[in-house]
């Protein structure tokens, strides 16, 4: 059996949770039963919008020391539910919040965990997590060892939400009793936070151009500010930029930053790691201007040229001011 | 404060990869190192702490004897000493086999609190931290953007998607993984790099039964979700090209 751990908040579903079902049904493939199971506090909106897949059942791990997300609270409770339905896998989405109980999970249960995982295939009889490795420059088949259940982070944007097969009727909901040891909490969290009003909305951006390492000065900044206006287009950074502080935080593309699709995206001097890529993948055009050949911007990139940004940024700027 | 943070060396940003024989793995022979990149912003915020609250920062990594390389450029930009878990397996170990390499020798030190980065910048797992600190039996809090210690308590704000943050209370000891960014990276002066060849590396052998979570079947360069058509030239024949294709073509000019 699968075992998916969909994500909500404050009763709205994460939409990832939905690209981890569709990795589930695929690694399934029509045979093995998958059940999903969300956590955290008044869940019947969530229950029934997850009951629409084509699952076994779906089970609601309903706490009021859940309410409000800790690691401590959901590895206890994930841990009981592990126990009492022994799945062979359990499926997350690589979300933020994943990333900080999932491991803590794998270790109390003493279970291997892979993350990030982009493709499941077969190799030699053994199922193999595809995940990337390096910053993106290669790809590793990893096969988890030890006893069952094996734990695994889909990466967002990797398999299609609105690929999930749905079912006939809708699928069974239950309740799963859990005993939350609420002295054993040790985070204390407080309500989230956005730290400015976001003054630019790079998501109804129609060209947007992108920097990165490859600027190598704050002073050279300028260069992409012009492409930009050649291009009419705005302004938008990967992290290492905003890092620095040579851009605003709120110009920043990613995982961390600003999720976009624009009809034009021109990506100079950024190598693509992953943390990029999800921000980005889903523009129309991707133009990827890079001096190093291999890197993995340009397996996203409809066009792309490697060369001297400092070159090709000059020569663009002048052929789009011909017309 | 006993401040423990824990790094590890990793392949440059310019390094091109190259895959052994078996295609599992890729020719060490071939690397050069650098200190992972979120460590480095771990090793800053430990130092800014000790300056703030007094006490040693203890640099902590697990590796074959090439990590020295960066133990020393730590002990350079100001931590006090070091503890080495040496093991030539430990190379490529996955991040559950890091942590139980250095969680004996590290739950010895009785630290406040332990820092590391958020993730690698070569495996990239994203579990060191967290399940080190289910092995030391203290709480844990990820991607974290500011710390603020006030006697045994700790504060720290932790980022979550697009844009928002959260504050987060908990009990010292504690671990912590740490965001990119979070300060601005000192660099080692003449002076550190002096001092540091003073400075004690303590070197602890592996505990013996480590036994690996991940079996890399294959490594490969990954294979391209797009046709990219890869303009060529002079820099301004491909511009030129780049620009009617844009126009005529994909139609977004």
């Amino acid at each position: 059996m699968i075992l998916v751990v969909a994500e909500q908040r404050d009763g709205k579903l994460n939409r990832a949770s939905w690209e981890a079902i569709a990795a589930a049904q695929q690694l399934a493939g029509g045979a093995t039963p998958i059940k999903i199971a969300v956590a955290g506090q008044a869940l019947s909106g969530v229950t029934a919008e997850l009951s629409a897949a084509a699952v076994t059942e779906v089970i609601a791990v309903d706490d009021a020391a859940l309410g409000v997300y800790t690691p401590d609270g959901f590895v206890q409770a994930l841990q009981q539910l592990i126990a009492s339905v022994s799945p062979a896998v359990v499926l997350f989405a690589h979300t933020y919040q994943t990333r900080d109980f999932s491991a803590t999970l794998a270790s109390r249960l003493d279970r291997a965990l892979v993350t990030d995982v982009t493709a499941i295939r077969s190799v030699n009889g053994a199922t193999a997590y595809a995940r990337p490795m390096f910053q993106g420059k290669l790809v590793a088949d990893v096969v988890p060892q030890g006893p069952a259940p094996h734990l695994v982070t889909i990466q967002i944007g990797a398999f299609r939400a609105d690929a999930v097969g749905k079912g006939a009727a809708a699928a069974p909901v239950s309740a799963a009793s859990v005993t939350i040891d609420t002295a054993a909490i040790r985070q204390k969290p407080e309500a989230p936070f956005q730290e400015a009003k976001q003054a630019v909305d790079l998501s109804q951006a129609e060209r947007i151009v992108s920097v990165g390492r490859g600027i190598k000065t704050q002073e050279n900044i300028a260069v992409a500010e012009q492409l930009a206006k050649a291009f009419g287009a705005e302004l938008a950074a990967s992290r290492p930029i905003c890092d620095n502080g040579w851009l605003p935080m709120e110009r920043q593309i990613g995982s961390s930053g600003q999720t976009v699709a624009p009809k034009l995206y021109v990506a100079l001097g950024i190598s693509g790691a992953i943390q990029h890529l999800v921000g980005m993948k889903g523009s129309r055009t991707i133009v990827a201007i890079n001096k190093d050949a291999d890197a993995p911007i340009f397996e996203v990139a409809d066009y792309g040229i490697q060369g001297d940004l400092f070159e090709l940024a000059p020569a663009l700027i002048a052929e789009l001011q011909k017309s | 404060m006993k401040i423990a943070v824990c790094i590890k060396q990793v392949p440059t940003r310019e390094w091109q990869p190259r895959l052994n024989d078996d295609k599992t793995w890729v020719r060490e022979q071939d690397v050069s190192y650098e200190m992972n990149e979120p460590d480095a912003y771990a090793l800053e915020e430990s130092l800014r702490l000790r300056e703030k609250h007094g006490g040693e920062v203890v640099v902590c990594s697990a590796g074959p004897a090439r990590v020295q390389q960066v133990i020393r450029e730590a002990l350079a930009r100001g931590a006090d000493r070091a503890l080495h878990v040496e093991d030539d397996a430990l190379g490529p170990a996955d991040a559950f086999t890091a942590a139980a390499a250095l969680a004996p020798a590290m739950a010895e030190q009785k630290f406040d609190l332990i820092l590391t980065g958020l993730q690698s910048d070569d495996q990239g797992h994203a579990q060191f931290g967290p399940v080190l600190a289910e092995k030391l039996g203290i709480p844990h809090s990820t991607i974290i953007m500011e710390v603020i210690v006030s006697g045994t308590e700790l504060r720290v704000k932790r980022e979550l998607e697009g844009g928002w943050f959260q504050h987060i209370a908990m009990p010292l000891p504690a671990l912590l993984t740490i965001q990119s960014g979070i300060n601005t990276l000192r660099y080692a002066t003449l002076k550190g790099i002096m001092a540091a060849k003073k400075k004690e590396i303590i070197k602890v052998a592996a505990p013996a039964g480590l036994a690996a979570r991940h079996k890399i079947v294959a490594l490969y360069a990954p294979q391209k979700s797009k046709q990219t058509v890869m303009i060529t030239g002079s820099p301004a024949e491909a511009a030129k090209e780049l620009v009617r294709r844009l126009r005529e073509e994909a139609r977004v000019l």
